[in-house]
Parts: structure tokens; C-alpha cells; sequence
């Protein structure tokens, strides 16, 4: 058996789709006979991509006059589930838009909302999967209310794939009347400049944490991974410090990430740092304690200071080049 | 200005968690406040301080035996502190939680709400804008950066590509990220000072809540599972090889 219906959170940007939101339409294709995606901007735009991963319908909730999306997104699906019934479940990316969408709809429907999900599966209905405890252990849970169900997805759980399904088609969701809620707008965006590969996409992802000493030994992990052409990562530890901003945050509270080979420096392996990044096909740990959690996980553990080892690693990685 | 912070009281983070036989976290041990949570407190601190008049009080749900957590709050400098002490709570989800404390927050009528982005103990991170929507005000979430400037609040806000500048009116219901502000140490004048400010206990018959909570959560834990535990590799204590070492492993995973 498999599910009727569920709809998915397709977050526009730059003209597509989000991956995150791909990822999920696949997934609902592999669940449901019928899955629904809801978009804002332009949606003709992203009609034939939705459609692509298996989206049938998408509903267009417009331009939202620069307002932040929460409110107005939440307010659109809450009058869809009026007018169209509800799906079985709601499935929402885990970004920042996303989870206020998913806040916003949950106290609008008074409908549960299941978050940090990394598996979906149809066992007479649908079960949730959330790893807990640093992803040592993983809670399964289901809905026992009235549906829709929330769910909000954390990002690479499911992989992205065509259908080869023709366009979407576009139907109209009007946002109706926000009240107070729908006052909060944007005035400004400002990109932050950056090199190399995004930290999600990166084939090589080298992450720093407390153990480097002091901020300016971050220049070590931007450097290696620079010459490894891939993407700088930070525990939460360093990002709390103000060494590093929260973008290269990777961890339960930050970033996931899945690349070939994760170089964890000067991190002892928090479980928040874990579940992050244990899903990496290679993981390597440089750190001085020989008993740090990390090197439980690790396919190559130096026990050593990464200031020795790194800018010899650095070196020999030069000499390559 | 009239700040309330939603605080919450976690088991030690640092510690070994576990799960009771109602798949309910293990909150048997001492309590801590969140550190999440001291960003919010000291972000409300300096707003109030920079607005000239007002007060900061602390909300929070959860088990009242044991409040050194939000005595440390009001030894940095919040007015008084209310929680939401009731045993038909345990297990409730982040919606219920969002219904009681938009009950205990809406009696205040303050002028902001600060939250964490999200608790350190259940990650949810639904919590600050389910509260928005029930208290029907506007909600800016992960500020980066926040000024007031009379009834509007101003905000960076974190963005996948970097941060956007963002405004609302006041009330309204802002999440702030840890290393937005430093959090204050208490002063042992601030300690001393604690001791004796207010902490308001309420029920959820206090707060007239008594159906909303009887009605459940709507989820349930099935069951949970030992992952598949991922087999540690080699390990090499470095004595001048370490680089040497790496550079092999990537060649053999083909890296480089």
C-alpha cells in the first residue's frame, strides 16, 4: 500500500529549486501516488523541474511583496488543506524559511510537527525517522492524529532523482489576510562572498574546532582545504566562540554533510559534531587526545596537534600541486 | 521595553543522556539552563539597558523541583522569572509546549519575545514561531544581529548565501543565534540579588489549559534502535608521520 497523497515544500531560489526540496519531492514520489508541491515566486518558472521530481500539481502562493515566508507560505497552505482536504503528510525542507513554514502551519492546522526526519517510510502509514543522541540511536515515530502530519526533513537524507515527469501544473494559493503575523519584511539581502565549493556540495570537506587554539589557526583548515579544492567546516564550538561564522557550521544544529573524505581537525567528536557529518563515505581525525569520540568513527586517526601536522600536511600537499 | 526570554532548564549536555522506558529524555539528573538560551538573556539585558526602562523576565516550561537554571538568568540581570510546572506536561511536543507558554507569555503583553534558535536537549526548533503564530505577532528568526529603534526591530538574519536585513514592528517574536552577543557572567552581587527575586510557579489549571493538554501530542515513538555503529579505522599516534599518513589515505581513496 502506499500513501494517497503528500505535499512537499518547494523552496525556490535563484530561479530553481532548492536541492533540499528535489530531495524530498523524490522521496514523496517513492511514498505516494499523488505528490503536490507548493512554491513561491515565480512558479511557471519551476513548473517543469517540480514535475521532473515527481511533483503532479504545484500551487503558486505568488510574489509574497517581500515579506519573510513564513507567515504568508503557512497561511496559503493552511487555505489549501481547507479547500483541497488534507494530504497524508506535509514535507518541509529543514532550512530556515522551511521551519518557520513548518511552525507557522503547525499552530494554524493545530497539527504535530515532526522534525530533524532522515528516513520516511510507508509501515501502515507513515514512520519517521530521527536519529537522537548524536545519531548512536534512532527514535522511530508516527502520527496518531489527525492528518496532515508535519514533517520537516534534515537535508541529504534522500537522495535527489528525476522521474523524467513532465511539467507541474500550476495552480494558484492565495495567502488570504495575515493580519499582525505577516509584518515582518525584508529589506535588504547581501550575499557573503565566498570561494571553492559550497560546504553541502564539497567532495572534501576539512572542519577545525577548539583544539586549534585560537582563531587565527582557522587559516590552516582554509588553507588545506583550499588545496583539496574543497569546502571549510567548524564544530559548533568555534562557532559560538565568533572564530568562524554560522554558515560553516556543520553539526545537529548546523550543516549536513555527506563528502568523500571529512578531515575533522582539533574536534573531539561532540555527538551535535557527529551527526553532521558521520554519514561521510571517509573520515579522517587528526586531534591530541587519543581518546576524543571522534576517532571511534574514524578510518585514519593521528593522535597529534594539528599544529604540527597540518601545516606539514600542507606542505606536502604543495609539493603535489 | 518589556523583554520575556524563553529559557528552558536541560539535563548537562556534556553528560551521558539516555531515554526512560516512556521514550521520554532521561531529565532524571541536575538541571542546567540551556547555554542557548544566555543569548537571549543577555541580548534582552543590553536592549533593556539601551531603551532605558523596562524589565526582563524569563519563561520557561518544565520541572520546577530544582530553578538554579533560571536563577542564573536573573543573577545576570532578568526582573523575575515564571515556569510552567506540571507533571500532565511530561512528554509534551513542541506544539503543547508552544500553547502553554503563549498562555504564560500573553498574560505579560510584552513588547519582544527572545528565543533560542533551537533548545540543545530536543532540537526541535519550531517552538519560537508556533508561539508567534498563537500570539498572532510577527516572527524573525536566526538574528545575527538586532537593534530596536522605538516600536521597530530591526534584524540581520542568516541566510543560506549570507544574511538579509529585516524589520517588523513590535511585538513580535525574534530566535537569536548563540555568539550573537556575549553572555555576562553573573556578578556574585547578581547571585546574591537572585536569591530573593521572584519565581512564579504556575499549573496548567492556572493558565486554563487543562483541555489543550488532555488532547494530547499526536505523535508517538514507536520504537528506537542502536544505529549502525560506523567501525573505527586505523590509528596512528603521530611522531613526525602524520602528514605522511594522510597524504597515503587520500591517495588510496583516490582524493588526490
Amino acid at each position: 500500500m502506499t500513501l494517497s497523497s503528500l505535499w512537499v515544500l518547494a523552496e525556490p531560489s535563484n530561479g530553481s529549486l532548492t536541492t533540499g526540496s528535489l530531495e524530498l519531492l523524490s522521496a514523496a514520489h517513492a511514498l505516494a501516488t499523488n505528490v503536490a508541491a507548493i512554491t513561491w515566486g515565480d512558479a511557471n518558472a519551476v513548473a517543469a523541474l517540480a514535475g521532473e521530481y515527481g511533483a503532479s500539481t504545484l500551487y503558486s502562493v505568488g510574489d509574497l511583496g517581500g515579506a519573510l515566508p513564513g507567515a504568508p507560505v503557512a497561511s496559503a497552505i493552511a487555505r489549501l488543506v481547507e479547500s483541497h482536504g488534507a494530504p497524508d503528510a506535509i514535507l518541509i525542507p529543514t532550512s530556515y524559511d522551511g521551519r518557520d513554514v513548518a511552525g507557522r502551519l503547525s499552530a494554524k492546522l493545530n497539527a504535530t510537527v515532526l522534525t530533524n526526519v532522515t528516513g520516511l517510510a510507508d509501515n501502515a502509514g507513515l514512520e519517521t525517522e530521527h536519529p537522537i543522541f548524536g545519531g548512536t540511536q534512532s527514535a522511530f515515530a508516527r502520527f496518531t492524529g489527525s492528518a496532515p502530519g508535519i514533517v520537516v526533513v534534515r537535508a541529504k537524507s534522500f537522495a535527489a532523482e528525476s522521474t523524467g515527469g513532465s511539467p507541474a501544473v500550476v495552480a494558484a494559493a492565495p495567502i488570504g489576510d495575515l493580519g499582525a503575523s505577516g509584518e515582518a519584511r525584508v529589506l535588504a539581502s547581501h550575499v557573503e562572498e565566498r570561494t571553492g565549493p559550497q560546504l553541502e556540495d564539497a567532495a572534501v570537506v576539512v572542519s577545525g574546532g577548539r583544539g586549534l587554539g585560537s582563531a587565527d589557526k582557522y587559516a590552516l583548515i582554509e588553507e588545506l582545504a583550499g588545496l583539496l579544492k574543497g569546502a571549510a567546516g567548524a564544530s559548533r564550538a568555534i562557532v559560538d566562540a565568533g572564530w568562524v561564522p554560522y554558515s560553516r557550521q556543520v553539526g545537529q544544529t548546523g550543516k549536513t554533510v555527506k563528502p568523500t573524505v571529512y578531515l575533522a581537525c582539533a574536534i573531539s567528536g561532540a555527538t551535535q559534531h557527529m551527526v553532521g557529518m558521520k554519514g561521510s563515505k571517509n573520515i579522517v581525525a587528526v586531534n591530541k587526545d587519543p581518546d576524543a569520540p571522534i576517532f571511534q568513527i574514524a578510518d585514519l586517526g593521528i593522535v597529534g596537534d594539528v599544529n604540527s601536522v597540518l601545516p606539514a600536511l600542507i606542505e606536502a600537499l604543495r609539493q603535489r600541486a | 521595553m518589556n523583554v520575556v526570554v524563553c529559557a528552558k532548564q536541560i539535563p548537562d549536555p556534556a553528560a551521558p543522556q539516555s531515554l526512560e522506558p516512556s521514550n521520554n529524555l532521561n531529565r532524571s539528573g541536575k538541571l542546567i539552563l540551556d547555554e542557548a538560551d544566555t543569548y537571549g538573556v543577555e541580548m534582552a539585558l543590553q536592549l533593556v539597558d539601551a531603551a532605558g526602562s523596562g524589565e526582563v523576565t524569563v519563561v520557561s516550561m518544565g520541572a520546577a523541583a530544582d530553578v538554579a537554571g533560571l536563577r542564573n538568568a536573573l543573577a545576570m540581570g532578568a526582573a523575575k522569572a515564571v515556569i510552567v510546572s506540571d507533571d500532565t506536561l511530561r512528554g509534551a511536543d513542541a506544539l503543547t509546549t508552544a500553547k502553554v507558554l503563549a498562555a504564560a507569555i500573553g498574560r505579560l503583553e510584552p513588547d519582544l519575545v527572545l528565543a533560542a534558535t533551537e533548545s540543545s536537549d530536543g532540537y526541535t526548533g519550531t517552538l519560537p514561531v508556533q508561539l508567534a503564530e498563537l500570539l498572532d505577532l510577527p516572527s524573525i528568526t536566526f538574528a545575527k544581529k538586532v537593534t530596536v529603534n522605538g516600536t521597530t526591530i530591526n534584524v540581520e538574519r542568516q541566510t543560506e548565501a549570507g544574511y538579509d536585513e529585516v524589520t517588523s514592528p513590535l511585538p513580535a517574536v525574534v530566535t537569536v543565534t548563540a555568539g550573537v552577543v556575549e553572555p555576562r557572567y553573573a556578578s556574585f552581587k547578581g547571585i546574591m540579588a537572585a536569591k530573593s527575586k521572584p519565581v512564579e510557579v504556575l499549573s496548567v489549571a492556572d493558565l486554563g489549559l487543562g483541555d489543550v493538554v488532555a488532547a494530547g501530542t499526536g505523535q508517538a515513538v514507536t520504537r528506537v534502535v542502536a544505529a549502525e555503529a560506523r567501525q573505527s579505522g586505523e590509528k596512528h599516534v603521530d611522531d613526525g608521520d602524520g602528514a605522511q599518513k594522510i597524504v597515503a589515505f587520500l591517495e588510496s581513496i583516490k582524493v588526490i
